[in-house]
């Protein structure tokens, strides 16, 4: 759900972005942080707590609280609420602590 | 090992300003941010700003933005930006070791201003975990910086200015607000913003809090409950609300666990939000040349942090040996503004808990 009139703010439609999200391809605009495309697209399910693997969505919004960790381009515990979107990338659920990587 | 006169760490209010100062002084910095742009928490504000003159007031936050990010890009030779950035140790020596696109960085600074701000509380009831609750601010950013909407239907918990202000610019956004719940028995922001919501229809139910929340995947629903005067629930006056989002606005902590990295003596003072460093006028804390600025050392508005920023960065630059030259004008300038921004009932508790953290009499 983007918002397309606003009272303030003006919101231009921006260039579109295709990346991939749990192997579907799926897009977002540019500007877009991965957190906002993907609620954009109205998932609010970002990431799992350890050990009950309770979904978890983002709260802060400001790369602090950690619920909104992914693993994007195979990389784990990427702060999607502070990763601008960009073409391409490959952004999978988290479901463990992540895994060393190359 | 990248050697530096000054480090600033957070690259909002209180930050830029402070670049501003000690480049204005002639002193070199480099600003360190861990997102992906500068301004901090003012890129969202989309309301005007009280205050005075000085401060920017009946501008946008979203505009003042602008202002002190421009402010700083004047000097491209004296203030260094890294974005994308975040500190992942501080050592007492004023090593900083930095994080930037996967490559470790170290940097040995001569001092360093520490202004991180504040991150949103939580509030304890079950399920509040659940995807559909965030805090306040973060629907902000969503909102008014992603141009993305939380969902149709929410609830507001906390009736301080953000509370109050986000649910306004929620309304701005189309989004349904059902009500704002308060715990206390009265209203805590300011009495214009909780009547532009009445007008609007919104109900602010003071005396209220969630009880527990429900959904699987996502937030469905809340259930909230009355409150006696003890905080605790009254039995038999739950009600249940079907909301997709819940806003919790219900106060900032602020982030100093950098300070706690390096030793910096604290203490918990509950009027400014939480842990936060002792400190002398000049800012500095119980580490030598390690000096904070703006929320980190007490929960104020973005105005105080801009101006403590300013006063932060004409202090640094004196004591690295490049004093402006309307050093003392200037400062009792700032001191008076800061006054003035703490005077009156809204700024009782920020006075009082300064003094618990006074390391002299004359602390700020």
């Amino acid at each position: 759900m983007r918002i397309t009139e606003h009272p303030i703010l003006t919101f231009e439609q921006k260039a579109k972005l295709q990346f991939v999200f749990d192997g579907n391809k799926v897009y977002g605009y540019e500007g877009d942080t991965i957190a906002s495309a993907l609620h954009a697209m109205g998932v609010k399910k970002l990431s799992h707590s350890i050990h009950l693997k309770r979904p978890r969505g983002f709260y802060c919004a400001i790369g602090n609280c950690a619920s909104c960790n992914m693993i994007v381009d195979e990389k784990p515990n990427v702060r999607t609420c502070v990763t601008l979107l960009k073409e391409g990338m490959v952004v999978k659920t988290q479901l463990n602590k992540g895994e060393l990587y190359d | 090992m990248i050697n530096k006169d000054l480090v600033i760490i957070g690259g909002g209010p209180a930050g830029l300003s402070a670049a501003k100062l000690a480049a204005e002084s002639g002193l070199s910095s480099l600003i360190v941010e861990r997102d992906f742009k500068l301004g901090g928490q003012l890129v969202k504000q989309t309301h005007m700003f009280f205050g005075s003159e000085k401060q920017y007031a009946k501008t946008r936050g979203i505009d003042i933005a602008k202002i002190l990010v421009d402010d700083v890009l004047k000097y491209p030779e004296m203030v260094e930006v890294m974005t994308d950035t975040t500190v992942v140790g501080l050592y007492e020596d004023k090593v900083i070791t930095l994080l930037h696109n996967d490559e470790y960085i170290k940097v040995q600074s001569k001092a360093i201003i520490i202004a991180t701000g504040a991150s949103e509380k939580v509030l304890a009831f079950p399920n509040n975990d659940l995807p559909g609750i965030y805090g306040a601010g973060a629907v902000q950013t969503l909102m008014n910086v992603n141009g993305v909407l939380p969902g149709n239907d929410v609830v507001m918990v906390g009736s301080g200015n953000i509370g109050l202000i986000v649910s306004y610019q929620l309304i701005q956004a189309g989004v349904n607000v059902k009500c704002v719940i308060e715990a206390s028995s009265s209203i805590g922001g300011y009495k214009v913003h909780a009547s532009k919501l009445k007008r609007l229809g919104v109900d602010i139910l003071t005396s209220h809090s969630v009880k527990r929340a429900n959904g699987t995947e996502a937030l469905e629903s809340i259930v909230i409950s009355k409150l006696d005067n003890n905080w605790d629930y009254i039995e038999g006056t739950e009600k249940t609300i079907e909301v997709d989002s819940l806003c919790i606005s219900v106060g900032l902590s602020p982030l100093s666990s950098l300070l706690s990295m390096i030793g910096v003596d604290m203490k918990y003072v509950s009027s400014l939000g939480g842990l936060v460093p002792y400190i002398d006028s000049h800012h500095e804390t119980s580490v030598k040349d390690v000096y904070v600025a703006g929320d980190v050392c007490g929960v104020e508005e973005a105005s105080s942090a801009i101006v403590e920023g300013y006063l932060t960065g004409l202090i640094v630059a004196s004591s690295l040996g490049f004093k402006h030259e309307n050093y003392d004008e200037l400062y009792r300038d700032f001191k008076a503004q800061l006054e003035n921004l703490r005077s009156g009932p809204f700024g009782e508790k920020t006075r009082e808990g300064l003094q618990e953290i006074a390391r002299d009499h004359d602390v700020k």
